[in-house]
């Protein structure tokens, strides 16, 4: 009986890893970044457009405007596409086309981000050059690669939103005349609504957080976009770019940098939890 | 004007499969290309070789070794622990307040980029703990990001074990540490080694953080405290200072073919789970 309490103890010391890992990186990541923030000031770290590391100018916003503008991109493309393989998976494909095509989907989801990145740089980008103009490198590749990379995660949660409506809802609506597609947007959406919203919350945060294959097709210059054409730099990358030879004051700044991408992935985790968390709760009752 | 029902139908329809014909387009035109441009450079003196003048020539042996040593000690790492975790939830607590919170650690360390990751092992590891560039400080650094993947997929197989199998075992006089280990770990082993399986191939995959925890040295790393170099930034790095187009096709075919072996080994690895629990 001993025994089966020594074991119980370290079980519970070995689950509780995984949070107080969360408490260390949140602790490391804000010790590091915070000073400088506090030496800059928050209005001018964030709204500032000057980012001169060796004359000790951080401000931050241009990487802001870009992260979100990659990330709107991307969603766009990333939710049509991810939603329509989600629908059609559970609602119209046959199962054993379904047995094909989402392990396949799960395999884009394996696909390292710098082969991503690569094929961006080798196939899209001279093809926006050559076709739409600009520099080829620009929110518009970026959003496109990245809406390719967050299509799995919108995909993989929709469909377990999806499969958990109730069947007898999808049975009942067809059996008072509806068709399957009329069934499948105003009843079965409408039941799996919160999960999808989850689904498409998560994948922000995917976009937001991404960073090798946004550095090789972004173009990471730092001035404000005006067009989807025109490069721009993201919070992620501005990070990997610089970490490698940066030092004091300007490490500090990427790590504060670091701290605006965390607080932000934050928000977006508890809004997908708290989202989802209620459609659990309503399901129940 | 209002769509008629059987047109909105037909309508929704092809839209819908039009995305997912796009979706597979994609996924089969990245595999063929790389490949097509990479087979014919990846020999097996590619594969065995060191790379020479930054590797513009040679090959990628010290980052095949390199990978290994980060993929296999991130897992070693991650692996007893995570399933630790996941039998604590499912085996010896009730659902409270500790479990959700440990759920929601695990939650939203799934969702934390790898660049930040990449931030807190450099100021952690390398820094902090003085591991300096190296393998340890990736692996360890890994070991955290892949965490809550093998605590997942550790759950959910443990749980889709029946429930009779425990009361049998009870029944049979064995104490709650030998019905785990002998009744539900055997039946959840293939579930578990999915998810083992699905955190190599993301550590394989991983850039970003590596890149600040594990540094980029190209020679053959010979202990753990040595810095290394892995494939997938070794690809980043010959393709970005465009070093050789022909050695980052061939590095590029190199990681696609691992990572497929990968998926299809987690793929096989599910189907006879499903077959064995049911």
């Amino acid at each position: 009986m001993k025994r089966e309490k020594i074991i119980a103890a370290v079980l519970m010391v070995l689950a509780l890893s995984a949070l107080s890992s969360l408490a260390i990186i949140t602790a490391f990541i804000f010790k590091e970044g915070l000073p400088i923030v506090a030496k800059v000031g928050i209005g001018r770290f964030i709204f500032s457009s000057d980012w001169y590391p060796l004359e000790g100018e951080f401000g931050i916003f241009p990487m802001i405007v870009g992260s979100l503008a990659v990330t709107a991109g991307a969603m766009v493309i990333g939710v049509t596409l991810g939603l329509g393989c989600a629908v059609l998976l559970t609602q119209f494909c046959p199962p054993r086309m379904v047995a094909v095509i989402k392990p396949s989907i799960e395999l884009l989801a394996g696909i390292p981000s710098v082969v991503y990145g690569f094929i961006g740089v080798v196939i899209l980008v001279p093809l926006i050059r050559d076709t739409l103009g600009g520099p080829g490198l620009s929110v518009l590749a970026a959003s496109i690669v990245l809406g390719v990379m967050i299509l799995p995660t919108v995909t993989s949660i929709s469909i377990d939103a999806l499969r958990a409506v109730p069947r007898a809802y999808r049975e009942g609506s067809i059996a008072l005349g509806a068709t399957e597609w009329q069934t499948t947007h105003m009843v079965v959406l409408k039941a799996a609504r919160s999960g999808i919203v989850a689904a498409v919350i998560l994948g922000m945060g995917r976009a937001i957080g991404e960073t090798m294959a946004v550095i090789m097709v972004a173009g990471n210059t730092l001035e404000l976009p005006h067009s989807i054409l025109d490069p721009v730099r993201t919070l992620t990358s501005n990070i990997a770019l610089e970490m490698g030879y940066a030092a004091g004051d300007h490490r500090q700044a990427l790590f504060a940098t670091g701290v605006v991408l965390f607080v932000v992935i934050m928000a977006l985790n508890m809004l997908a939890l708290t989202v989802s968390r209620r459609r659990t709760r309503r399901g129940r009752a | 004007m209002r769509i008629p029902p059987a047109v909105s139908q037909r309508l929704a329809v092809v839209a819908m499969w039009t995305a997912t014909a796009v979706t597979m387009g994609i996924l089969l035109f990245i595999i063929a290309y790389v490949l097509a441009q990479g087979l014919p450079y990846l020999t097996w003196e590619f594969l065995s070789a060191s790379p020479r003048s930054m590797g513009r020539e040679g090959g990628v042996l010290p980052m095949i070794v390199g990978t290994l040593w980060v993929a296999g000690l991130a897992v070693l790492v991650s692996g007893p622990v995570g399933v630790a975790t996941a039998i604590y939830l499912t085996e010896y607590t009730r659902e409270g307040r500790l479990t959700s919170a440990i759920r929601f650690g695990a939650d939203c360390l799934a969702g934390i980029p790898s660049i930040i990751f990449g931030l807190f092992g450099f100021v952690f590891f390398v820094i902090t703990l003085g591991l300096g560039f190296s393998i340890l400080s990736g692996a360890l650094t890994l070991a955290i990001m892949v965490l809550p993947t093998v605590i997942r997929t550790s759950e959910e197989a443990i749980r889709a074990v029946p429930p009779a199998y425990r009361d049998v075992s009870y029944a049979l006089g064995s104490t709650r540490w030998q019905m785990v280990t002998r009744v539900v770990l055997r039946s959840a082993l293939p579930g578990i080694g999915t998810g083992i399986v699905l955190a190599v191939g993301r550590s394989i995959s991983e850039t970003a953080a590596l890149m600040l925890t594990a540094g980029s040295a190209l020679g053959l790393p010979r202990s753990v405290f040595q810095s290394s170099r892995t494939l997938a930034l070794h690809f980043y790095i010959l393709a970005r200072e465009g070093l050789s187009m022909e050695k980052a096709y061939a590095t590029a075919s190199a990681l696609i073919i691992a990572i497929l072996v990968i998926n299809l080994a987690a793929y096989w690895l599910m189907r006879r789970f499903v077959a064995k629990v049911g």
